[in-house]
């Protein structure tokens, strides 16, 4: 990618996230409950909720409300949670870590399982294991994480109680920690029974996150792979008595990446949008189980902050897998 | 003379469309089974006063969390077994499937019809009505769903209505850039150009000549539609921003059973199971749709 073209994009980025603040402003300013009427005591007069009112800014007109709000938000306000009475960033900086490590984990297990399973199925293409490794995949291209989920609640938590239904770390092994990075911190230090724990904490909900990715990756880079295989080029390498898994592993897989990491590029959104509900299902301390208390809360700043932080990892999700196709395909610079 | 010359030349014109895509379904044992499953679903919603072994709202402290058939301390009548407060799963379970399919048909009903006017709209007459649809779209797939249905419920408060609601707002893009693209295609081909040479109206050409031809394809979209339309409506019920608790839905059901999952699994087991054959059924019949439908993998 030219440092032009990387530009333009990160201009693009800058400008659709502020598109996402408009329409979360906007959104949530035509909330038919007033955020005012959750905070005030039943007995509370005219002038202790116009107050209150003019306390938040909340009695100015919009775009005033807006520029406000801009403003705060760009020198790094982004306002008190009305819920849980604390500084919306403190909130989302202690949390946060939790959901990267979860989506982060999530998808290098999809990419290794998918990698894995499309070179295996290449490589068997032509015996009977083929039409069971489709059906396979087409089943489970069918379930999303919402199912995946909650079967593995009911097989590796009650059938076969192997792991913790909730929660992230075991509150014994939680003191010692200097960030909220508990997985990146336990191996970096080398704190192996901190890092089991975690592990076995994390194991399912990655599972729910990651399955249907890898199903995804799979159909993708087998059909890639399918395509590459019959290209002259390795037509050419098998005639040299090229091995069958040295041609598809450094031959075909070259060319057959690209599409692949474009398409894993988007769905990794969505499953970052699915760590809401999985991280609800395994009660699991993220930013995705906050946003499901906030809105049900009603908790205004802290719906804006978290929605602006779920935007900001989208965009940047999608500006690292277009930095990352170009980078394995050099055809596309210019 | 004329006008009827223009249609019979389009090349998935009307009769001829049904009968083989019938004939095609009907060899499809996966497409047959999906359609029966949901055809029976459909039975179980509307009959469903006649059919539930029990009132789903009847609670009975007494017999609380009971196994289903087959467990220890089974009481006959009560065949998946019942909930903590007593109610019989099997028929919260008949009675969920009203919710389930309101909302799968409504929903993607409505995202369809949005969509497919937009869609047809951008592809046939081009120009600004297109870039503006098109940025449109590209703006609201910027949104991150389940974000977006999380936060569109919260702004019309909980409720059914809300659910549906967010499901349209959300997922008329998928409608909209297929069938845009679609028209686009069909705009191409001489039966449009021969009407277009007969100097009908723009507007009439597209609904008579167009529509008809990009119907297949937006039915088994619909389809996948609706698959995940009762995902979604049941990820809003677990998290309680769906209809009013008294209403058994799936995904309610599902949220009483992770609950109490170490005292009754079946609790959790039997909606569970429902939704993912809805879900696999509604995949099954708009995959096989598509590639009944879709001439290039037709061998």
């Amino acid at each position: 990618m030219t440092s032009l073209s990387l530009l333009n994009r990160l201009a693009m980025a800058l400008i659709t996230l502020f598109g996402v603040a408009v329409i979360v402003f906007v959104l949530l300013r035509v909330v038919p409950g007033d955020p005012v009427a959750m905070m005030i005591s039943p007995g509370a007069s005219e002038a202790d909720i116009a107050a209150l009112r003019a306390h938040y800014g909340l009695d100015a007109s919009l775009s005033v409300q807006f520029a406000v709000w801009m403003k705060a938000i760009l020198s790094g306000d982004f306002g008190t949670s009305i819920s849980l009475h604390r500084d919306v960033l403190e909130l989302l900086a202690e949390r946060l870590p939790a959901t990267l490590e979860l989506a982060g984990a999530a998808l290098v297990f999809a990419v290794m399982l998918g990698l894995f399973i499309a070179v295996f199925a290449t490589l068997t293409s032509r015996t009977r294991l083929a039409p069971l490794v489709d059906t396979l995949n087409g089943l489970f291209l069918a379930v999303p994480d919402f199912i995946w989920a909650l079967a593995l609640v009911l097989v590796f938590g009650v059938l076969m109680p192997v792991f913790p239904l909730s929660g992230r770390i075991n509150p014994d092994v939680q003191e010692g920690f200097h960030t909220q990075f508990f997985l990146l911190e336990s191996l970096l230090t080398l704190r192996f029974s901190s890092l089991v724990d975690i592990s076995m904490h994390m194991i399912m909900p990655v599972l729910a996150l990651g399955l249907p990715l890898a199903s995804i990756i799979t159909k993708v880079l087998k059909q890639a792979l399918a395509e590459a295989m019959v290209q002259d080029y390795i037509l050419l390498a098998r005639l040299k008595g090229m091995s069958r898994l040295r041609l598809v592993l450094q031959e075909a897989l070259r060319n057959a990446i690209g599409p692949t990491i474009a398409l894993t590029g988007v769905q990794f959104t969505f499953l970052i949008g699915g760590t809401v509900i999985v991280e609800r299902i395994f009660a699991y301390p993220g930013i995705g189980n906050m946003a499901i208390d906030a809105v049900i809360n009603r908790d205004l700043p802290l719906i804006q902050g978290l929605v602006l932080v779920f935007g900001a990892m989208f965009i940047l999700v999608n500006l690292a897998s277009d930095a990352l196709v170009a980078w394995f395909n050099p055809r596309m610079e210019g | 003379m004329a006008e009827r010359r223009a249609e019979t030349s389009s090349p998935l014109s009307g009769d001829r469309v049904h009968q083989s895509l019938w004939s095609t379904l009907r060899r499809d044992p996966k497409v047959l089974f999906a359609g029966g499953f949901l055809l029976l679903l459909v039975l179980l919603a509307i009959f469903a006063p006649f059919i539930a072994p029990k009132d789903p709202l009847e609670q009975d402290l007494m017999l609380g969390t009971l196994p289903p058939a087959g467990g220890s301390g089974y009481e006959p009548g009560y065949f998946l077994g019942t909930d903590d407060l007593g109610r019989d799963v099997l028929s919260r379970l008949i009675y969920g499937t009203r919710i389930a399919l309101l909302v799968a048909f409504i929903a993607a009903g409505l995202a369809a019809l949005f969509g497919t006017v937009l869609g047809l709209l951008a592809g046939w007459y081009g120009g600004l009505v297109d870039i503006v649809i098109s940025r449109l779209v590209e703006i609201w797939m910027a949104f991150p769903p389940v974000l977006l249905s999380i936060l569109l419920v919260a702004v019309f408060g909980s409720g059914v209505h809300s659910v549906i609601a967010a499901i349209v707002i959300i997922d008329w893009t998928r409608f909209c850039r297929v069938i845009r693209a679609e028209t686009m295609g069909q705009a191409r081909l001489d039966y449009v150009i021969a009407a277009r040479t007969m100097g009908y109206p723009k507007l009439r050409i597209l609904i008579r000549e167009i529509l008809p031809n990009v119907l297949p394809v937006l039915v088994a979209l619909l389809s996948l539609e609706m698959g995940i339309a009762v995902i979604v409506e049941a990820i809003l019920s677990f998290v309680g921003l769906s209809v009013s608790s008294d209403t058994p839905t799936w995904g309610g059901m599902i949220a009483q059973g992770r609950q109490i999952i170490y005292q009754g699994w079946w609790v959790l087991t039997f909606p569970l199971m429902a939704l993912f054959a809805t879900v696999l059924a509604f995949n099954q019949l708009g995959d096989g749709l598509r590639r009944a439908l879709d001439p290039v993998l037709k061998r």
